[in-house]
């Protein structure tokens, strides 16, 4: 089970580089396109859904892992403002806490990310917890 | 679709029971534009060779999806700037063929400067009744 193995604890604080990421108003639409969003601000593009910024994909140095043995365990988002197109977001994630537990399917290895997104001013725009369970 | 259900001045309060929100049956078409639209290609959600390789009997929908559900009933009570916080847990596997459908009641309300925040119980449930997908949210109503 390398791929357990390699998720420690001395992952914790390890974190990604800021990446500037721009909401465009086509990937908005997209997004809402394929939920079946109904909200006509987000149909037209112009206020990205709340659970956009799961769209910015971030790596973290030395965080891998098999995706076919994750579980996604809960999501937290909280908002300043919603994201407008238009918006350049700069975002990073980072391990919050890597722990194990006994489940009942086994040894389970929980991590837990923050994500923040700031404008490019430094005024925080959300923020996203994540936690990922790894079998 | 018409303008958020909960207006200012609106008569809720703690405990009251918040409007339901349909969404079409979720199907395989849809997982894979969800794939594409947040670049989530884990194949465990396009794939059913590889979602059987470990242990499940098909494809299963992305749990984000159902929490993008309840972000847009957010959006249709409250409308989209006045989101604050969205908060939820996978509890239940969804596949494709279930129709979800979120409600929702209110915690508390609060006055604040600009208006009321009100404190949501979330949930997406399954044509079972079952619920899949369960949070709590915070919306602020100027």
């Amino acid at each position: 089970m390398d791929h357990v193995a390699a998720l420690t604890s001395d992952l914790i604080g390890r974190e990604s580089e800021v990446v500037l990421f721009e909401v465009e108003r086509g990937a908005i639409r997209k997004f809402a396109d394929a939920v079946q969003d109904q909200t006509p601000a987000c149909l037209r593009g112009d206020i990205a859904p709340p659970t956009f910024p799961t769209t910015f994909r971030m790596t973290i140095p030395g965080v891998t892992f098999d995706l076919a043995r994750v579980l996604h365990g809960a999501q937290e988002y909280r908002y300043e403002r919603p994201l407008r197109a238009g918006d350049r977001v700069r975002c990073r994630v980072r391990v919050a806490n890597v722990y194990r537990r006994e489940g009942r399917l086994g040894e389970m290895t929980f991590l837990i990310l923050t994500m923040d997104g700031t404008d490019e001013s430094g005024t925080p725009v959300f923020s996203g917890t994540t936690t990922a369970i790894v079998r | 679709m018409t303008g958020p259900v909960l207006v200012a001045g609106s008569d809720l309060d703690g405990g009251s029971v918040l409007p339901d929100l349909r969404k079409p049956p979720i199907t395989k078409v849809q997982l894979v534009k969800y794939a594409g639209a947040s670049g989530d290609y884990n194949l465990i959600h396009t794939d059913d060779e590889t979602a059987r390789t470990v242990g499940l009997d098909g494809v299963i929908a992305h749990g984000m999806l159902s929490m993008a559900f309840l972000g847009e009933y957010l959006c249709w009570l409250a409308g989209p700037d006045s989101v604050r916080r969205l908060s939820v847990r996978f509890v239940e596997m969804v596949r494709p063929g279930d129709t979800l459908t979120c409600r929702g009641r209110v915690i508390e309300r609060t006055s604040v400067d600009t208006g009321r925040r009100l404190q949501l119980e979330v949930w997406a449930e399954n044509q079972r009744a079952v619920r899949v997908t369960i949070g709590e949210a915070e919306v602020e109503i100027t």
